[in-house]
């Protein structure tokens, strides 16, 4: 895997603080991610690791702490938050792809609403990165025609399109049939090599093995550890750390 | 005993077309009205979704007919000169916004909340995301209960009678004061009703059949 990363930070998270009601979600959570870094995060059920990437793009508010991205500094100004978001692609788990736009409209909307592209500019890169994801035959259907592993990918293109400096996976490959698992996680590993900063959310262990530069473990809001996949995964530090990856990966 | 002949069937021709008339300016006027009631209800802005549950209780908790009163001969009183048809649309589309805001509120929070935010990861503004991705789709999930509603809003075009307008059913009764022949009057009159309610009821239940289909 070639080295894509510089030293200069592209998200970074300080004492970021969350909570829904009394609930505690994330806890004084500090993290960097410089441009062209790979990040896995995992953890048990409920430890906040999808509530943290969604307070990236302001899916989710914080209460406590700061996030930036690529030098804007998320308040709750619709300025701050659409820059934010033109900077920062998601692609989600059950893909929400829109069911009454063929592949191709799903592609091209953000691209002409949010950039003011025209429709040909747009589908110009829309079959570019549909290419990528090697689902350009499909431009013409509708979500609801394609396989799982072709919606994911869809939904992939679709965030492209934006052309954005980061990309974050909500568990990307767990509402998909196990067959197509590996379609959509070959899709992200190309990505990773052309470059591309992604935060991952993802229980794939054999995938941050090959691509995580590295790995995060949350439990309950917290950032427990850290580090280069090698370390984490032979030599974890922690407890907590020992038992997550027993579980996990005795069922792969 | 008169019969009925050619100009009783004008005449009642003549209160049919205001019957569709008025239904048109209900539905319409209402359409309009009921997007930004169904709009202000799901809005992020707690007064505004406040002030429209008042607004949708209030023409849902009260009978048409009053409605129709109220609005005819209130204008009135605040010393406005109104036409009886200015006054007839002003009701059919206020109550009408209620119930098509209310049926639309609900088509609107069907949509799974993953459109929304997937929308909004793409960096789409409100306007757009619900123009784009949220209408379209809350319609389709709407439309069996529209149609409903707009079966039901034929038929209520019957109590704008009550304010001087010459629509079917006052025709009819018009057409029965004077033939005396009530009976056929009313079943012609009634007749009419249904050729228009009863292929919009078909249309509405197929739609919702044709819905369930393709959730399942």
């Amino acid at each position: 895997m070639p080295q894509t990363t510089t030293q200069e930070p592209l998200i970074a998270l300080n004492g970021v603080g969350k909570w829904y009601g009394a609930y505690h979600a994330l806890k004084n959570v500090n993290m960097t991610v410089r441009k062209g870094e790979k990040i896995v995060l995992c953890g048990p059920s409920g430890s906040g690791k999808s509530t943290l990437i969604r307070c990236i793009n302001h899916l989710e508010e914080i209460q406590e702490g700061k996030i930036t991205v690529e030098g804007t500094t998320l308040t709750d100004s619709a300025r701050a938050i659409d820059a934010v978001r033109r900077e920062v692609g998601m692609v989600f788990q059950s893909f929400n792809l829109f069911p009454h736009k063929t592949i191709m409209e799903n592609c091209t909307l953000a691209p002409m609403r949010v950039k003011g592209l025209s429709k040909a500019e747009a589908e110009t890169i829309a079959r570019k990165y549909l290419e990528r994801v090697r689902i350009v035959d499909q431009a013409d259907k509708y979500p609801a025609q394609l396989s799982g592993g072709q919606q994911q990918r869809a939904a992939i293109a679709r965030a492209l399109c934006m052309e954005p400096k980061a990309m974050l996976f909500d568990e990307p490959t767990s509402a998909l049939d196990p067959e197509m698992v590996k379609e959509v996680l070959d899709t992200m590993i190309g990505l990773a090599r052309d470059g591309m900063t992604m935060i991952c959310v993802t229980h794939e262990m054999g995938f941050a093995r090959q691509v995580a530069d590295r790995v995060v473990f949350m439990a309950s809001g917290e950032i427990i550890e850290e580090g280069p996949p090698e370390t984490f995964f032979r030599n974890p530090q922690h407890e907590r750390t020992r038992t997550f990856l027993g579980e996990i990966l005795a069922h792969h | 005993m008169a019969s009925i002949g050619f100009n009783e069937l004008f005449f009642l021709a003549q209160g049919l077309k205001w019957t569709l008339a008025l239904t048109l300016i209900g539905f319409v006027g209402g359409g309009i009205f009921g997007l930004l009631v169904a709009l202000a209800r799901t809005a992020e802005i707690t007064w505004l979704r406040r002030v429209t549950a008042g607004y949708i209780a209030i023409f849902q908790g009260t009978p048409l007919l009053m409605q129709l009163f109220v609005v005819y001969y209130g204008v009135a009183l605040v010393g406005l000169n109104i036409d009886a048809w200015l006054a007839v649309a002003i009701a059919f589309t206020l109550h009408a916004s209620a119930y098509l805001g209310e049926i639309w509120r609900g088509g609107i929070q069907a949509v799974p909340k993953g459109q929304t935010e997937a929308a909004k990861a793409l960096g789409l503004h409100y306007a757009s995301t619900i123009k784009d991705v949220i209408l379209p789709q809350a319609f389709k999930i709407s439309l069996p209960a529209t149609i409903g509603f707009l079966v039901q809003l034929i038929k209520g075009t019957s109590l704008a009678a009550i304010v001087g307008f010459v629509e079917l059913s006052r025709a009819g009764q018009i057409v029965s004061n004077q033939t005396f022949r009530p009976l056929t009057v009313f079943a012609l009159v009634g007749l009419a009703y249904f050729l228009i309610c009863w292929p919009l009821s078909l249309w509405g239940a197929r739609t919702e059949r044709r819905l369930q289909t393709a959730a399942r």
